[in-house]
């Protein structure tokens, strides 16, 4: 956690305080909720009426896939298709793959290309021949595996042209690139605070007030009825305080850090020359580096790097911890091998020019011993 | 020396891999998955390839502190182990599961692909020694002894292997375990074969290789005195669930004394026809010295705890014959024979088999 979010965290969570209840602590407390609300809403082009707070990104997602879905089908029954991309986190894939399962959904999967970019025409095309009956369009802003950033102001203006609500997972967006609630377009947007230096377990859904959305959790009516629960008040103060960072500092961290990331880029290059790099070249998240390496396994390059202090990931894993070809990669276009031979390096706030060297020096001979590792895998 | 630790989830791979740090090496745990779909094999918390087993393995190595990886050895596991298993049982042979394992997979796929990463040696929580003469040895206890199914390992997988059990009894490993903190030291024991969920091993085999009627014949006789429903799902000794309709002459028990695939036949007979005094067997491993010339006087086993006879065990090529010293009952092809060196500091592998009859 960054340190000014994690001492508004402490100094909050000693004081004493619902935030719904009406006695002088719970009026501290509910000032606190309603001053982040503003810190949040200011940075992120929002109004304050349109931030929900939530547990986190996962809630937040379900809350916009299910919510709108629910709301919307019960205005007009017809209205069950859900639209999304393949390359969704699994917050939203399986949200949306649950309502197929389970409410009658019909699920419009839009395609992706070779750099996993969702083109503006191919939704256009989807809600010329559905708008009818689509509850809810969603798409990540930027995609969390290859880093690709999407043209979501475009795919949101798309969807407002049909008048269809558009619903973006912005957790890997917000304090990257610059995000703007308002001016992007979107009807609902997921952020979350520990990818920004946050506390874990607290996000929001930015959602505009026309927007209906069926509440997942009811109760006690807090965040305009759609989410009940009383407010962790010193998550949400450390998560705006965290928010007004990250967004603040965007600009400069995104220049520091994509100009190492270009480096390391480069550099792999040359080191491992039939490396493949995934991803958009230019719309992408500055700290984001993807690579396929021929002829290896993610898994064994990364308990290779991981051996030598180097931190980097494979796609995903099952429940038992199975590495998993990628599903953003297969819908890509790569083929098993390659979707299972790809690795993910991040760059952040501290990471510095020494670890990309480290990684450059460590990496020629992981591949090497990953290529002979994953050669005993040819049938004997 | 940089070490990869097989970690089962069990209480002795947790002991073994913190013994491999404790003795100064650079561990890395492992936890192998054999089962593409975890739920399908074992489901209680006694088996090996659980998602239990998997968070056992992790929360141990976190314990630890070393790093923890899953393999996918699922499909190896499935050809090598599982799909040999049932085709051994169709050829009417008795398999065993374990040591296949062990030689296919944990010293062979696992342990070559750690050497391809740089890894030295493969530690498993196998109670047997090794010690520094190269030789594999019975473990202390010797209700837990598990040399029998490491017998099969040749010299160059036993030389990059670590057992750090084999000096400790079973209740030293538990309590160790407590000691150090690892909340499987009260796991119970594996048993049975870890991809039958239910210990059902003939509704196994039935489910892979269908009902397949055929007669019970009395070997001397020549009679039907029964029938069965699989072939494959008898082992020679067996004495139980034959469901004979007519008792025999004598009014004595009868056992399976054999199996033919090709005519689907179970021949059974009286317990004194099972006796066998000649072992023969195939592809000898031999790793307790220099392979013999001469016919060697030793002790065989002829499956897993079975009993220990004294016997002339002499090799010719690609064979191996055991001459016993008294005969035993229950001879099942597809077993192996090992034969071990009477030893005070622990009985010693000399080498081990696979019976044909």
């Amino acid at each position: 956690m960054l340190d000014e979010a994690l001492e508004a965290y402490v100094a909050t969570a000693r004081e004493v305080g619902n935030a719904s209840s009406l006695h002088a602590a719970g009026r501290r407390a509910r000032r606190r909720v309603e001053e982040s609300r503003e810190r949040v809403a200011a940075v992120l082009g929002a109004r304050p009426s349109e931030v929900i707070f939530t547990g986190g990104g996962t809630e937040s997602d379900n809350l916009a896939v299910k919510g709108i879905f629910w709301a919307r089908r019960g205005a007009r029954p017809d209205r069950r298709r859900v639209v999304s991309s393949a390359v969704e986190h699994h917050a939203v894939l399986d949200a949306v793959d649950w309502l197929a399962q389970h409410e009658g959904a019909e699920v419009g999967w839009l395609a992706v290309d070779a750099v996993g970019r969702l083109d503006p025409e191919t939704l256009r095309a989807e809600l010329a021949a559905h708008a009818d009956q689509v509850a809810v369009v969603t798409a990540m802003w930027a995609n969390n595996e290859v880093g690709t950033v999407q043209p979501v102001a475009e795919l949101a203006a798309v969807a407002a042209a049909h008048g269809v609500p558009f619903h973006t997972d912005a957790i890997q967006a917000v304090g990257q690139v610059p995000v703007d609630f308002g001016a992007s377009g979107v009807a609902a947007l997921t952020v979350t605070g520990h990818k920004l230096g946050g506390p874990t377990g607290v996000g929001a859904l930015l959602l505009a007030r026309d927007v209906p959305a069926t509440p997942l959790l009811h109760g006690g009516g807090q965040e305009r009825d759609i989410r009940s629960g009383t407010l962790d008040t010193a998550g949400i103060v450390a998560f705006a305080v965290a928010v007004e960072t990250a967004v603040k500092g965007q600009q400069e961290y995104a220049a520091r850090v994509a100009a190492l990331r270009d480096d390391l880029i480069e550099r792999v290059r040359q080191a491992v020359p039939e490396v493949i790099y995934n991803g958009d070249p230019t719309d992408r998240l500055p700290g984001n580096a993807h690579f396929s390496f021929p002829g290896c396994e993610g898994d064994a390059l990364l308990l290779l790097l991981d051996a030598q202090g180097i931190a980097c990931s494979t796609g995903s894993a099952c429940s038992a911890g199975v590495a998993q070809p990628s599903h953003v990669l297969l819908a890509m276009g790569a083929d098993d091998d390659r979707a299972r031979s790809s690795l993910r390096f991040t760059l952040g706030h501290t990471s510095t020019q020494a670890d990309v060297d480290a990684l450059i020096a460590a990496l020629p001979a992981a591949v090497d011993r990953a290529r002979r590792a994953a050669a005993l895998r040819t049938p004997r | 020396m940089r070490v990869l630790a097989a970690m089962s989830g069990g209480v002795d791979s947790a002991v073994a891999a913190a013994r491999a740090v404790a003795a100064g090496h650079e561990v890395t745990g492992v936890h192998l998955a054999l089962a593409r779909n975890p739920q399908t094999y074992r489901t209680g918390a006694r088996g090996c390839c659980t998602l239990e087993d998997s968070r056992d393995a992790r929360r141990a190595a976190d314990v630890i502190g070393i790093p923890f990886y899953v393999w996918d050895m699922a499909d190896r596991f499935h050809e090598d182990v599982v799909d040999d298993f049932v085709a051994e049982y169709a050829a009417g042979r008795t398999p065993n599961p374990c040591l296949r394992c062990n030689e296919k997979i944990k010293f062979a796929a696992v342990l070559d692909r750690a050497v391809a990463l740089g890894f030295d040696a493969v530690v498993t929580g196998h109670h047997a020694r090794l010690g520094a003469d190269g030789l594999l040895r019975r473990s202390v206890d010797l209700a837990k002894d598990q040399s029998y199914v490491l017998a099969v390992l040749t010299r160059e997988q036993l030389d990059r292997s670590i057992f750090p059990l084999g000096d400790s009894t079973k209740a030293q490993v538990r309590a160790e375990a407590a000691e150090r903190g690892l909340a499987v030291a009260d796991k119970p024991d594996s048993h049975d074969i870890c991809f039958i969920a239910d210990g059902d091993t003939r509704g196994f085999l039935a489910g892979r290789l269908g009902e397949a009627p055929g007669d019970v014949v009395d070997a001397s006789t020549g009679a039907v005195v029964g029938s069965h429903s699989g072939a494959y799902a008898y082992t020679v000794g067996q004495r139980r669930g034959l469901h004979l309709d007519r008792p025999a002459p004598d009014g004595r028990p009868r056992y399976v004394l054999s199996i033919t695939p090709k005519t689907n036949t179970v021949t059974v007979g009286p317990a004194e026809a099972l006796e066998v005094s000649d072992v023969h067997a195939l592809r000898p491993v031999w790793t307790g010295g220099a392979r013999p010339d001469a016919p060697v006087e030793c002790e065989v086993q002829l499956r897993a705890h079975g009993d220990v006879v004294p016997a002339t065990v002499a090799l010719d090529g690609d064979r191996l014959h055991a001459e016993l010293r008294r005969p035993v009952r229950g001879v099942a092809a597809g077993q192996a024979v090992v034969a071990y060196r009477p030893d005070p500091a622990g009985d010693v592998v000399l080498g081990s088999a696979t019976i044909t009859g």
